[in-house]
């Protein structure tokens, strides 16, 4: 072996053992201080100032913040974090950056205005935001039915959910349910149709995953919701008729003359307590009910905007 | 005249490939393919517009680069190493010298930026699976930062003609970053009164102007490009490049190269 070669020997095992030594050392270092690479900083935030630095290369820089606001939201949301600061300067940024990033809008709506854990919590900016997006996109109607989405959602403002259907419906090439939502609103807000109608059209008009299991979600726990209603209107007039409680589903489903025990969206029968209460056999599996729960069940977080 | 511009410009462009510049091409399909593969993961729905953002902002930045640091060795490398003179005592004008120069960087641009080109609709076919029409407006996009790079080689070749090498580099590069604040440079001028105004105008316009040739976003979200945008961008480029390379000749000419 030549002089050259055991110099290239030891040159090239010296880098890869500091290599690996520095690695080490580093990822020593951030467990000692586990925030270092996730501080909660915007250095720059105002979005004309980015958008200037960015040279004209703004589509690009507004994939990043898009980017950013997705794992910002992501993390926050994986750890159930009570406040989301800096999800809607992060969106105002990407927005204005790219005024024409429809996904930004519609996905940012989605994170802003639910409350916490499942959001920002933040309905307010979730509307600045969707306002914005229909200044520079009037001719989507999508923007209209997501901003009358957090109206009704968030804010139960009915009256603004219906005007902002009615606007969007005369979007031209607007989808048609949007003037069937707008009545629909109008007349029947808190109605379950009026709520099932406009899950499905959150399913239906998706492409994402994420989202449209949400909308089944939630129409699962729509029908679970009435089902309950229902049977626990039955159980009361069993009831006032008998002056007596039914003494097992059989004998309300015969009363009542129903085809057969009532069964939820799963096939699980629902069970009768012995003082009368409807209840899931298995609530876990519809996150979003409000109804037919055991009595001190909390539903596991999930991801997604509570029940209108 | 039109040989021995072709004989400079061939071999400038012979150079520029000898000095491994193409490389740069490695670097850009690793970025390319790793955003394509990447960006699906950590983000939502914006895969298509990362690779035509990333994409036709990379041909773009690093055309710029190659244009400025190549650019502005073009005349003072051949001064250092005194291959100008050989040149020179040849039937060969200083002019054609110049202008040989300027089609050979070009030419080095051009062909940097096809193959960048094909790597961009690679990429965008892994992630589509198939192209459309729209798709089709990514070449004028390609063809505008194109006509970019001319006017900053010409400006490199500009700076080149007088100044050292590190000069050059820092006015090329500033008058890129002023260029792409000339649309402000014009608001502030309009805010203006008498004898500023008047200045301030004429300097927007002689900076050069490269918000125009940016349509990158637009193009990312399929939105048509004006054919009278494409003629004017295309007029104003040729023109400045002509300008700037005109200032390069006039200087080189009366230059003491003893």
């Amino acid at each position: 072996m030549n002089h050259r070669q055991k110099i290239s020997i030891i040159a090239g095992a010296c880098l890869v053992l500091s290599l690996a030594a520095s690695s080490f050392v580093l990822h020593r270092a951030d467990q000692l201080r586990p925030q270092a690479t996730l501080d909660e900083v915007l250095f720059l935030s105002s979005p004309k100032v980015i958008k200037r630095a960015s040279l004209g290369y703004d589509g690009l820089m507004a994939c990043i913040y898009w980017t950013r606001a997705v794992q910002y939201f992501g993390n926050r949301h994986h750890y159930e974090a009570k406040s989301y600061n800096l999800l809607a300067p992060l969106l105002e940024i990407t927005t204005h950056l790219d005024p024409h990033l429809v996904v930004a809008y519609e996905f940012g709506s989605f994170f802003l205005a639910p409350k916490p854990p499942f959001g920002a919590g933040e309905p307010q900016n979730a509307i600045d935001l969707m306002e914005y997006g229909i200044q520079n996109n009037p001719d989507n109607w999508r923007l209209y039915y997501d901003l009358g989405f957090v109206y009704y959602t968030e804010l139960k403002d009915y009256k603004k959910a219906a005007e902002t259907f009615a606007r969007g419906s005369q979007v031209p090439n607007a989808h048609p349910f949007l003037k069937v939502l707008a009545a629909q609103m109008a007349q029947h807000a808190g109605d379950y149709d009026t709520a099932r109608m406009l899950w499905s059209a959150s399913y239906q008009n998706s492409h994402d995953k994420l989202i449209k299991q949400n909308a089944v979600d939630h129409l699962r726990a729509l029908r679970v919701d009435q089902d309950v209603e229902h049977l626990q209107q039955a159980v009361t007039r069993f009831g006032e008729r008998t002056g007596r409680l039914p003494a097992s589903m059989a004998e309300l489903v015969a009363a009542e003359g129903l085809l057969g025990t009532p069964v939820d969206p799963d096939g699980h029968p629902y069970k009768m307590t012995p003082e009368g209460r409807i209840e899931l056999r298995v609530p876990k599996d519809f996150p979003f009910v409000t109804k037919g729960l055991p009595p001190g069940y909390k539903p596991l977080p999930t991801f997604d905007s509570p029940q209108p | 005249m039109r040989t021995r511009i072709a004989y400079i410009a061939s071999n400038t462009f012979r150079e520029a490939v000898r000095d491994r510049v193409l490389y740069n091409l490695i670097a850009f399909v690793l970025l390319l393919s790793g955003a394509a593969i990447l960006v699906g993961q950590i983000s939502i729905e914006i895969e298509k517009l990362v690779v035509i953002n990333l994409g036709l902002t990379a041909v773009s930045l690093f055309g710029v680069v190659i244009a400025i640091f190549i650019g502005i060795g073009l005349v003072s490398k051949e001064i250092e190493k005194r291959t100008l003179y050989t040149v020179l005592s040849r039937p060969v004008r200083r002019w054609e010298f110049i202008v040989g120069k300027f089609f050979g960087l070009s030419a080095t641009l051009v062909v940097n930026t096809f193959f960048m080109a094909i790597g961009v609709f690679a990429a965008l076919f892994y992630i589509s699976h198939k192209f459309v029409r729209a798709d089709a407006l990514i070449l004028l996009a390609l063809y505008f930062i194109i006509l970019e790079f001319l006017i900053i080689c010409s400006l490199a070749l500009l700076f080149s003609s007088f100044s050292s090498p590190l000069l050059s580099a820092v006015f090329a590069f500033s008058l890129f970053v002023i260029g792409s604040f000339a649309e402000d440079l014009r608001n502030f001028a309009a805010m203006t009164h008498g004898f500023t105004r008047w200045l301030a105008t004429g300097a927007a316009y002689l900076v050069p102007n490269f918000s125009a040739f940016n349509v990158i976003s637009s193009i990312a979200h399929e939105q048509p490009v004006a054919a009278q945008l494409v003629l004017q961008n295309t007029l104003y480029a040729l023109f400045y490049a002509i300008m700037a390379l005109s200032g390069a000749v006039l200087i080189f000419e009366y230059r003491d190269l003893k």
